[in-house]
């Protein structure tokens, strides 16, 4: 019997905003995938982008990365730094030929339940049609 | 731009006018590579002039980084008086990025550059170096097959030291009998004031530069044709970095890699029970030493921005990796999107460090 794909997604949410959007997405009841596993941090610019290279050098097949929209940071200017260092990262994956489509970046605010539903619906959509991270087959890595 | 012209070999020259500084009393301290036995090069910082019969400036060696040595020096507090460093362009860039890092600062050094050749290969720092040496001193820049010449020095188009006071004009000339000062800056002329030599107007020679630029350019899209994103993939890197030992030369010689504590020399990188068996639970199987991919990945991601593509990270690989010219590549990629040259300006900031409100504004939002 063939196992349908449920990805695993490592989600990355910032306490003021993304981790409440979620939140309100769960006490809304909206319908979706259950394929995020949450990590609060207190801001989007907490993820060092170390961590996203170990998530998916570890297997998981995708990485979210959520926080307050530019200007409403509730450390002020977290995001914007954030919002470089993926544009840093895309850019060196690009460089070395490897995927770039499994980093994203979302902006939820914590009114925004939502919205919280679509990007994650709608992620994992993208990863279920792009299939597991080969790198979790890779095991001499 | 006023210059002054001295007939001795630059290193000679180099050693009176450092010489003429120590006597006047305008710098207490010179910071030269020296070399004290056959091959034995090292950068020193001299305070005795008796000792300047040591120095050999424009040796093609680079034992280490001047700009992480300097660094050493002026890390936690600034010189308290003048001293004249004589260093490589990709050194100043290297020091200046770290001055930006805040490990080194700038006050009280006088900066005398040259436009570069390149460097000869630590590792052929043995039987037939002085050879090499002699033949690298004759040629003329515009040869790129140099025996020994470092891969990341054929490839460099920063040869010219923008920032320096005092540059030697030396790639353009290979005239070892004259050598020329020009002075750069205010502060040179200072320092130079009343040091005998004959005044001339002269400015480096465009010309010749942009022809040697234009060389290594083309060298460099023929390095890099081999390492482009369909050649490299996962596949390609572990083809590369496969051989890696993991012994982290690559980021103690670096300059721009500065911490001392450094993550992956941390305990958060060790690799017990809790570690493997999430990953053999999939695999079946776990790599020994762990991380290495990891460990050049991580690498990339804190330094490419400021990666000012010396080289030294090669020259130091035990198992001939080319990790200079992957970093190299990585790192002119990551430059271009925030249109930053490392070194250029010492106001300026390093991208990952500051923002603009209005920018990338499509990442986020769809």
């Amino acid at each position: 019997m063939e196992q349908t794909f449920n990805p695993r997604i490592i989600g990355f949410l910032c306490n003021w905003c993304s981790y409440a959007g979620a939140d309100l997405a769960g006490v809304s009841r909206l319908q979706m995938p259950p394929s995020i596993i949450p990590i609060r941090v207190m801001c989007s610019s907490r993820v060092d982008p170390l961590f996203i290279l170990t998530a998916l050098l570890r297997g998981s097949d995708a990485v979210l990365v959520a926080g307050c929209h530019p200007g409403d940071c509730h450390y002020q200017y977290g995001n914007y730094h954030t919002r470089r260092r993926i544009v840093l990262f895309n850019k060196i994956f690009e460089t070395l030929g490897l995927e770039t489509d499994r980093v994203r970046l979302a902006w939820v605010s914590a009114s925004e339940g939502g919205r919280y539903r679509d990007v994650v619906t709608q992620f994992t959509e993208h990863i279920k049609e792009k299939g597991p991270n080969p790198l979790k087959k890779e095991i001499f890595l | 731009m006023k210059a002054l012209k001295l007939s001795q070999s630059p290193d000679n020259a180099i050693g009176s006018l450092l010489k003429y500084l120590f006597e006047q009393n305008k710098i207490s301290a010179a910071f030269v590579l020296c070399k004290n036995n056959s091959r034995d090069y090292f950068y020193g910082l001299i305070t005795d002039k008796n000792l300047l019969e040591k120095i050999t400036p424009t040796t093609p060696i680079m034992p280490s980084s001047a700009g992480k040595m300097l660094s050493k020096l002026t890390m936690l507090e600034p010189l308290t008086s003048p001293i004249a460093v004589v260093l490589r362009p990709c050194e100043m860039r290297a020091f200046y990025e770290l001055i930006k890092l805040e490990q080194a600062r700038p006050d009280n050094i006088l900066f005398i550059s040259f436009t570069c050749k390149g460097v000869i290969s630590i590792k052929e720092s043995k039987d037939g170096f002085e050879e090499k040496i002699e033949a690298y001193q004759k040629n003329p820049a515009t040869e790129l097959t140099l025996p020994g010449l470092r891969q990341c020095c054929q490839i460099c188009e920063n040869f010219v030291p923008e920032n320096a006071d005092i540059i030697l004009p030396l790639i353009e000339k290979n005239d070892l009998n004259n050598t020329t000062f020009l002075i750069k800056t205010e502060k040179a002329e200072d320092f130079v004031q009343g040091f005998e030599a004959e005044t001339v107007e002269e400015e480096l020679n465009d010309t010749e530069i942009s022809k040697i630029k234009e060389k290594r350019a083309r060298k460099k899209a023929e390095v890099f044709a081999n390492i482009t994103p369909d050649k490299l993939g996962m596949k390609g890197l572990i083809d590369i970095f496969g051989r890696c030992l993991n012994c982290h030369a690559c980021g103690r010689a670096c300059p721009i890699c500065y911490c001392n504590l450094c993550y992956f020399d941390s305990a958060d990188s060790e690799v017990g029970p809790k570690a493997y068996e999430a990953e053999t639970e999939t695999k079946g199987a776990y790599r020994l030493p762990a991380n290495t991919i990891f460990y050049h990945i991580g690498r990339m991601i804190h330094i490419s921005l400021s990666c000012i593509g010396c080289g030294m990270c090669t020259d130091v690989c035990p198992v001939s990796i080319p990790v200079g010219t992957i970093f190299t590549r990585v790192a002119e990629s990551a430059q271009e999107v925030f249109k930053y040259i490392p070194g250029r300006n010492i106001e300026e900031k390093i991208p990952i460090l500051t923002f603009k409100i209005n920018e990338f504004e499509e990442i986020g939002e769809e």
